[in-house]
């Protein structure tokens, strides 16, 4: 059920919330984009809220941000009311935006000056950080060049790089990885590892389950305003059925036996392929391996399918049978 | 830091990044200094000996340089104001805003910054458009240097008072095309008002738009400042106009900027 896994745990030592929400709601005329959310994110932790796009998650954070306001609701970050102390929550925050939040026409290192600037560091230690966080993401060569004509995952860089010139307690980044290639996907992974090494508490919305696996300590999958489920990534797969591993035969006769052998297993016969119930780690991996040479049955092709965000969605929301078109 | 400071510091950052911009794109600068440059030499050097029969001057063209100089320097505020709403435009499809409000800083430093920087622009501009007239022959009449001064008032005080009008424009435009156009206005007007010809010799029905709308009040003040002739009413009418649209663009401003 959606609820089932709200809260699950709290460790008798709760750390301070760095960011909490009560009962939040926003709507855009008739549609409503958030529903009544509920977060408790403890400081120092990363937590993704996971969600297709249209879930509310980037207005999630835009009010969380102050950039707009709830209908309904209450929310603190960093101990400061968003709605009645929005400068105390603006002093703490760090915001990297889903687009580009940088100034195309400047270049990188005039935008990161005009950051230094604008939170008020002394002339020298404006340009001592500029040079730093240039360096750190990779863009001292860059520098000079205008803003405009960075590549994706540089503009991207570039962006948290200006983010981090406050040295803010709390950073926000709605889907920072959403448009950007593989390589430089895995290089924001990095990134986001090293802030979270260095104490700061990230919120991170993503689509991407994977994502947020490897990223968060905690996990919201928002759906249709609301919060379906909130867990560690552990937690969360639990509830998905979808992951398995998926046998394939070309001889009739091979298929036949190792489909009488294993009962647990679904059948395609058309494909020739069994389907076994797996949570897609090492360990079972292995067992179905060793179980399989055991009974000798040697399959032409073996899969491994790991949930995906279609199957979590899917899950939580009952809706098994439905097509991907219908999840919005 | 108190929150004057605060305001002072942000707004002076966000001038610095504005004039950055302009710096590193000269060409929309000078591609709206080219409009009055143009009209200046046309109007003087193409159409100049018919134009000075026309306002009851000699058949040489330094009757009409006179009296044409002093409109296109306004009209030279209202070009690069135009350059102000289209960059304001572009400037609110950019995510860097969204930054800036995310950011403790001072609220209103993105629009000062906007706005003192265009003014600096206009002041800019009209120097230029100036010295091209110099160039071409243009000398006031022994103004005294509390009129040079009134008359630089003036030109400032009508670009602040046309740039917020801009800044408006720019803000209730979805991008640099709209912007543009809902800028005409600001060039469109200097056609129609006392720049190039007298009011009195235009049609009859048409005389009270040419004569109080903004421009022709703020060019014939500064007509008297610059050559003495009668300011009479203009004066007023001028300093009307600069406080009225200056406080209106200043609201439309800032209402269209937290509606965003």
């Amino acid at each position: 059920m959606p609820s089932s896994v709200m809260h699950t745990s709290t460790d008798g030592h709760p750390s301070p919330a760095a960011v909490s929400t009560i009962g939040l709601r926003k709507s855009y005329g008739d549609k409503v984009v958030l529903d009544g959310i509920d977060l408790r994110i403890p400081a120092g932790s990363v937590f993704a809220l996971l969600g297709p796009n249209g879930a509310g998650k980037t207005t999630t954070v835009q009010i969380l941000s102050t950039l707009i306001t709830a209908d309904d609701g209450q929310a603190q970050v960093a101990g400061h009311d968003v709605a009645t102390s929005p400068d105390g929550v603006r002093a703490a925050i760090g915001v990297t935006g889903q687009f580009s939040a940088v100034d195309g026409l400047i270049t990188g290192e005039e935008n990161m000056l005009l950051m230094a600037d604008l939170h008020h560091l002394p002339k020298a230690e404006g340009r001592r950080v500029t040079a730093e966080l240039l360096e750190r993401f990779d863009l001292t060569e860059a520098a000079k060049k205008p803003a405009s004509t960075y590549s994706g995952g540089m503009k991207r860089r570039l962006d948290i790089a200006m983010t981090l010139v406050g040295s803010p307690r709390i950073i926000f980044l709605d889907e920072p990885t959403t448009g950007l290639d593989p390589r430089s996907r895995h290089n924001m992974w990095g990134i986001i590892r090293e802030l979270v090494a260095g104490g700061v508490t990230v919120f991170l919305t993503t689509q991407y389950l994977e994502e947020a696996d490897e990223l968060a300590d905690r996990i919201a999958v928002l759906n249709d305003g609301k919060i379906a489920a909130e867990g560690t990534a552990d937690e969360l797969k639990r509830l998905i059925p979808g992951g398995h591993i998926r046998l394939r035969f070309t001889d009739p006769t091979a298929y036949q036996s190792a489909a009488s052998a294993l009962t647990e297993a679904s059948r395609d016969d058309e494909a020739l392929a069994l389907r076994i119930p797996s949570d897609g780690s090492q360990r079972e991996l292995r067992s179905v391996l060793d179980w399989l040479e055991a009974a000798d049955i040697e399959a032409d092709e073996l899969t491994v399918h790991t949930p995906d965000l279609d199957d979590v969605f899917f899950a939580l929301t009952g809706d098994t049978d439905q097509p991907k078109g219908a999840v919005r | 830091m108190s929150a004057l400071t605060l305001a002072v510091r942000d707004s002076s950052t966000m001038v610095r990044r504005n004039l950055l911009h302009v710096r590193r794109y000269p060409s929309m600068t000078l591609n709206l200094l080219l409009t009055p440059v143009m009209l200046l030499l046309l109007f003087v050097y193409v159409f100049g000996d018919v134009m000075s029969a026309g306002i009851g001057g000699s058949a040489d063209r330094s009757a009409y340089i006179a009296y044409v100089v002093p409109g296109l320097l306004l009209m030279t505020v209202g070009g690069t104001t135009i350059g102000t709403a289209v960059s304001v435009a572009m400037d609110m499809t950019e995510g860097i805003i969204a930054r800036f409000r995310t950011m403790a800083i001072h609220r209103g430093s993105v629009l000062v910054g906007h706005v003192v920087g265009s003014v600096l622009q206009c002041v800019m501009s009209v120097v230029l458009v100036g010295a091209v007239g110099v160039a071409i022959g243009f000398r006031s009449s022994d103004a005294s240097v509390l009129e040079w001064l009134a008359a630089f008032g003036l030109l400032t005080g009508f670009a602040l008072a046309l740039t917020w009008i801009a800044v408006g424009m720019g803000l209730v435009s979805p991008n640099a095309e709209a912007a543009s156009n809902n800028a005409m206005p600001l060039i469109f007007l200097p056609l129609i008002s006392s720049t190039f010809v007298p009011v009195d010799a235009m049609p009859g029905w048409f005389q009270p738009i040419a004569e109080y709308q903004p421009f022709t009040p703020a060019i014939e003040t500064l007509r008297g400042l610059l050559l003495g002739t009668e300011i009479g009413h203009n004066g007023w009418l001028a300093l009307a106009w600069c406080l009225g649209l200056a406080v209106l663009g200043y609201r439309w401003s800032k209402a269209a900027y937290d509606r965003k």
